[in-house]
């Protein structure tokens, strides 16, 4: 039985949908990446399963009861970090800690604190403010934050993406080895498949916007542990990136959308010449009236 | 480094002449009743000179007047906190709220101080000896706070949504929200307000103690007008001015610490 399912859920802002027909089943223990362009609606789709949003139809359902809030089982780090700048390190982690488990005594919660700290090799930083940390240690103290809220499921939100390569490189391999250790379900979405093969057991590319919706899941059979090096010269990875490549760029040209555009035509007041000129100036008259018209443009990528 | 000293010492002291200059032309030419500068330094130099003393009521050192009024400005302002901040949070959480008091709020502000004060006095008639004083607390408090009550506002409004999705995310609870999240994010924005109102507070002062009469940097501005004795005018003039620049420097230096954080 799946773990997170997510039934026909479609949600739009306004007139334009954003997502529509999305449905998604994750297993316990399983690690899914959600592959898509740029504002396809992504951060929509986690948004959604973190309970922050609320869909326009559809059911989501995590360990069989439905979402309809936020909540500390599902551990979200955020594409920003979204760290409180007045908090140190300890304190981030330490506010998350004390919510999820107000009954715990104050050694215990600093232990485990400490603990996740330890965890994402932050413990020299422990109290340090996040203006003073770089971007991956910055997304570092995020996943302790939410790891030591002990949530069901990790959502990671594009985490890497406002990295430099070298720290998206050495980053990759600490979630993935903190998911070897922890044996968490993690939903990662990403904008790179490359990021989404080398750390899943499942990818599932997202279609372009506006509408998206989850296009056919791919497995992913390399062994873990994977070899970041070795990995680029598999034939299955390679193959793979390129089926899920061709599948993104097909899933744009596909949409040829219309966008009715309203034009407002101006008064115009030419200046008549003809005209007997007045004490006042010229007489003016307007030729044609302000007016509002609609125009349909197809809209290519 | 010679450029930097020309620009930091000299230039203003530039402007000081010059004002200086076109005192002393308007005291000898057109304005005959206004005392020379060099006439006002004689005339203020006992109040400058013995800061502390204590000759009379409304004949003490400059320095004295000054704490008179300092301690009921910080009376009045502390006040003015106490009331604004909770208000401007509410006006900055609920749109019901702002809604329903910012029409007020906009027709309150521009109230002169001088017309709130017999509004003061009448509500504290009953107090008998201490009712110029609440009166004037009162004036205080009331011309002072929007500046904090409309910052703090704009503060709660401003706070960033990452914020807001991390108080939903890690389920904290109100008061854990209000006082992890919701002040230290506004604290910035809120002493700004502090600032102008304090700001605020420093011109009602004057305003007011030189209606009520009591000994302060205003009553004794108003009672030297009465006695004539026009130096102590500007005297009052410039040390108002001085006293109202270093509260400012001194809340921009807090607000700033707070800016960093």
């Amino acid at each position: 039985m799946a773990f997170l399912e997510l039934n026909n859920v479609s949600k739009h802002f306004g007139g334009a949908p954003v997502l529509k027909d999305i449905n998604l089943s994750v297993a316990r223990g399983e690690f899914v990446a959600i592959v898509g362009f740029s504002g396809a609606g992504k951060t929509t789709l986690i948004s959604l399963i973190a309970g922050l949003l609320k869909p326009a139809a559809g059911t989501l359902k995590l360990n069989d009861l439905e979402i309809t809030g936020p909540g500390p089982d599902r551990g979200i780090v955020f594409q920003n970090y979204s760290l409180l700048p007045w908090l140190s390190v300890f304190e981030n982690i330490l506010l998350a800690v004390e919510s999820v488990n107000p009954n715990w005594s104050a050694e215990k919660r600093k232990d485990h604190v400490e603990k996740h700290i330890a965890m994402v090799n932050l413990t020299p930083a422990r109290d340090k403010k996040p203006g003073e940390l770089s971007g991956g240690m910055r997304q570092r103290v995020s996943v302790a934050r939410a790891l030591a809220m002990d949530p069901q499921i990790l959502l990671l939100d594009e985490p890497l993406s406002a990295l430099d390569a070298l720290t998206r490189a050495t980053l990759q391999d600490e979630i993935s080895r903190i998911r070897a250790e922890t044996n968490k379900t993690v939903v990662l979405i990403t904008n790179d498949p490359d990021e989404g093969i080398y750390l899943a057991d499942r990818i599932i590319p997202l279609t372009a916007g506006p509408g998206a919706t989850l296009g056919p899941s791919f497995t992913v059979e390399i062994p873990r542990p994977r070899d970041r090096k070795s990995i680029n010269h598999d034939p299955h990875f390679k193959q793979l990136r390129r089926e899920i490549v061709e599948f993104m760029l097909n899933s744009k040209t596909e949409r040829h959308t219309a966008i009715t555009k309203k034009l407002v035509l101006p008064d115009i007041e030419p200046e008549d010449l003809n005209l007997p000129r007045t004490m006042t100036g010229w007489r003016k008259t307007p030729i044609r009236k302000g007016e509002l018209k609609e125009e349909a443009v197809e809209v290519k990528p | 480094m010679k450029t930097f000293k020309l620009d930091w010492i000299i230039l203003p002291l530039l402007g000081m002449l010059a004002v200086l200059g076109l005192w002393e032309i308007s005291s000898l030419t057109w304005a005959k009743d206004l005392p020379t500068p060099a006439k006002t330094w004689e005339v203020s130099r006992p109040y400058l000179a013995e800061p502390f003393a204590k000759r009379g009521e409304m004949d003490q050192g400059i320095l004295r007047f000054i704490w008179y009024s300092l301690i009921l400005v910080a009376k009045g302002y502390t006040l003015a906190l106490i009331i604004g901040t909770p208000i401007g949070f509410m006006l900055g959480l609920s749109p019901t709220f702002t809604k329903i008091f910012d029409p007020i709020i906009q027709v309150l502000r521009p109230v002169s101080p001088l017309a709130w004060f017999p509004l003061g006095l009448m509500l504290f008639l009953s107090a008998g000896r201490n009712a110029s004083e609440l009166g004037a607390l009162f004036t205080i408090a009331v011309c002072s706070m929007w500046p904090t009550v409309l910052n703090t506002a704009v503060g709660v409004r401003a706070i960033p949504q990452d914020y807001l999705n991390v108080a939903k995310v890690l389920k904290l609870s109100r008061t854990k929200t209000l006082f992890k999240v919701l002040i230290p994010a506004t604290l910035p924005y809120m002493f700004t307000g502090f600032r102008l109102s304090l700001g605020i507070a420093w011109l009602v002062i004057v305003a007011v103690e030189m209606l009520i009469g009591r000994p302060g940097i205003g009553g004794f501005l108003w009672q030297e007008y009465n006695s004539a004795i026009y130096e102590h005018i500007i005297l009052c003039i410039i040390t108002i001015g001085v006293v109202g620049f270093i509260l400012d420097r001194l809340m921009s230096l807090v607000e700033k610490r707070f800016k960093t954080a």
